[in-house]
């Protein structure tokens, strides 16, 4: 078991004859991901790394009955191509692109509210089921398999939190990532929710960061509906007020959205938050 | 990436948001010619910085002739303004905007940015005009009217009603404000903007709105369809450093400690800060060289973190993962023979090959290199280094 995505999950690449789509396809296949085939507007027909490529998603879906699609779209045609995947009934959406307009998202945000699609990313790292698939651009091998559910909103912080809990003695049912932009797909909530319900998820680790106030909202969710041992990390404790910290989303803005207050609503929520993001894996060992 | 305040009003009159009018200038000579165009006997000299809070740090002048115009930006250029928002080393003017004075009856606060939660705009109006807002919005919520947007559907007239009964505004008033509030959403949506803020929105005896004040801030994502606002872009109001930083791809914040970081990652480039701080040290800056972490991103990341002369020691941190730690590692040395580097430099490498890594690192005999196993070991060696 695991959520959103497993062994059988057939998953479409958008952008797949891309540099970046290209090499990261073969990733995801080296890793043992079922990828069914391509979509890039103009190359129908042609055969990419041995996958089948369409010119439109609708075509892609029709033929190959995929359920993921994995988006690497340039930014200023990504947020079309999420909506064309959702109107083509593609399931999930899991955009890696970096620098989606804000505008752009609003809508997409919108469109897909009316559909049964729904979005991890953008500017997220994807979701990887251990050992089963993996759909996006992490390393593979960090995620032993276990039953730690992991959500993050980074890439690299992702990885290395997975690692402590790899080397803390445990390992990952499913890590998601879910993005560092204003506005993203799944929240952690949605995901909190998906791993309360897993039975092979036994505790969730949980990272976040400055800017919004999405988890101060999981806090409140996870005193209310969480019975699985939470394990949080935020990071920007040391960040300034009002400056963008790499993600588009990392700012404080006025004082809100600082570290200080997401982690008060956090312990407060009873979830053990680690001091520093070295300590991920020895909170985790002190939570179980 | 902000603009000026003269900028947001030239922009506002495209879209027929009122606005007074007025000339820009960046000498006194050229101050006292915006004057003699302005048909007015009084006129508003006004500092032309990236932060708000000018007026309290003598950042706006009320006059009453064009000589006195030029003495004022006589005065006023040059000097360097400290407000809430410039922080305590503050900005020197450079750019002066010189207006005809209105007769004022009111002043409003009317701003627009994105409500996360909602993944819509929101527009937000009070009464406490002219005043810092943020002040406002945490000690008195209630004085703050907001109305989400959906951009399907645009600002309906019920949301300006409730704003503008909300405001206390008159009915003739009221006609002036949903022009106002239609036509600033349409400079919101239109231009990419990420913020909005009018402070204040003025009310003058003829019951007609104004932007008395005008700060416009843009989503940077959106910046390659917005070529005529990328050319109002002002250098000289950012960190030199962090404009170099950009033009590789990179993310750099300077910060005010001693330790220099780099790191792969803008969640785990955070975290790092933080744990130096945690170990009792003071991070220089927050540097995110992106995933890849070649020798050249290695190399450009060690100049611009040794930039700032306040760096004593340097923490590379970096987590490899599809790029193998043993590549970077090559990388970090490659580095170190084009760049001089003057302080020591703790290298915690982890991810694939991580061994690999430390042994190359090891070997590579570099005085200044100093490898760390961990995180946690990392931080503590730099933040040793630093304080010894």
């Amino acid at each position: 078991m695991s959520i959103l995505v497993n062994k059988n999950s057939k998953v479409i690449v958008q952008g797949l004859t891309g540099k970046e789509g290209s090499f990261h396809a073969q990733q995801c296949m080296d890793y043992g991901t079922n990828i069914v085939g391509g979509v890039t507007p103009g190359k129908g027909g042609q055969t990419h790394l041995g996958k089948p490529v369409y010119n439109t998603v609708k075509e892609a879906h029709q033929a190959t009955h995929a359920d993921v699609s994995l988006v690497f779209v340039p930014p200023a045609f990504a947020a079309d191509s999420i909506m064309e995947a959702a109107d083509a009934g593609i399931k999930l959406v899991v955009c890696i692109t970096e620098g989606i307009p804000v505008k752009d998202m609003m809508y997409v945000k919108q469109y897909l509210d009316k559909s049964d699609t729904h979005m991890i990313g953008p500017n997220c790292p994807g979701i990887i089921t251990a050992n089963e698939c993996k759909i996006g651009i992490m390393p593979g091998f960090v995620f032993q398999p276990g039953e730690i559910g992991l959500i993050s909103k980074s890439g690299t912080l992702t990885y290395e939190a997975a690692n402590q809990v790899v080397k803390a003695g445990f390992g990952i049912s499913t890590a998601v990532g879910i993005g560092g932009d204003p506005i993203i797909g799944y929240s952690f909530i949605d995901l909190l929710n998906m791993f309360e319900k897993d039975p092979k998820t036994k505790a969730i680790v949980m990272i976040g960061e400055i800017g919004g106030d999405m988890e101060i909202k999981a806090a409140d969710y996870i005193k209310a509906h969480i019975s699985k041992p939470v394990v949080a990390f935020i990071a920007g404790q040391t960040a300034p007020k009002g400056k963008r910290m790499g993600h588009a989303g990392a700012i404080i803005a006025g004082s809100k959205g600082t570290a200080s207050e997401k982690i008060s609503a956090l312990k407060n929520a009873g979830v053990n938050v680690a001091d520093t993001a070295a300590e991920i894996g020895q909170s985790l060992k002190e939570s179980l | 990436m902000n603009i000026h305040e003269f900028q947001a009003k030239q922009i506002f009159k495209t879209f027929d948001v009122p606005v007074l009018e007025g000339y820009h200038a960046e000498t006194p000579e050229q101050a006292e010619k915006a004057a003699e165009k302005l048909s007015s006997d009084k006129y508003v000299v006004k500092a032309q910085i990236h932060a708000g809070g000018r007026g309290k740090a003598g950042g706006v002048k009320i006059v009453s002739s064009p000589k006195e115009v030029h003495d004022a930006a006589q005065e006023m250029l040059g000097k360097t303004l400290v407000t809430h928002q410039t922080g305590p080393e503050g900005k020197t003017v450079k750019k002066l905007y010189v207006e005809a004075a209105a007769n004022i009856t009111g002043e409003f606060y009317l701003g627009i940015t994105l409500d996360r939660q909602q993944s819509m705009p929101v527009m937000m109006a009070s009464t406490e005009g002219g005043v810092e807002i943020e002040k406002v919005a945490e000690e008195t919520t209630e004085k703050i009217l907001k109305a989400t947007i959906n951009p399907l559907y645009g600002l309906q007239a019920f949301q300006i009603r409730e704003m503008a009964f909300g405001l206390g505004l008159t009915k003739e008033q009221m006609k002036h404000f949903g022009k106002f509030a239609a036509a600033l959403y349409n400079v919101y949506i239109e231009n990419d903007a990420s913020l909005i803020e009018i402070n204040p929105l003025a009310l003058l005896d003829d019951d007609r709105l104004i932007a008395l004040d005008a700060k416009m801030g843009f989503d940077d994502n959106a910046l390659f369809r917005q070529k005529e606002i990328v050319e109002m872009r002002d250098f000289s109001e950012e960190e030199p450093t962090e404009t170099e930083a950009d033009k590789y791809g990179m993310s750099y914040v300077k910060l005010d400690g001693n330790v220099g970081c780099m790191v792969n990652g803008a969640g785990l480039a955070m975290s790092t800060m933080d744990i130096i701080k945690y170990k009792g040290g003071e991070p220089a800056n927050f540097l995110d060289v992106g995933g890849g972490a070649s020798a050249e991103t290695v190399a450009k990341g060690m100049e611009i973190i040794l930039n700032d002369s306040a760096v004593k020691a340097i923490f590379i941190n970096i987590f490899g993962g599809i790029v193998r730690c043993d590549r970077i590692a090559n990388g970090i040395i490659q580095a170190t023979q084009h760049v001089d580097i003057p302080v020591p430099v703790v290298v915690r490498l982890d991810g694939t090959n991580a061994h690999e890594a430390m042994d190359i690192l090891k070997n590579s005999e570099i005085p200044q290199l100093v490898a760390a196993k961990d995180l946690n070991e990392g931080a503590e060696k730099v933040v040793h280094i630093v304080k010894n």
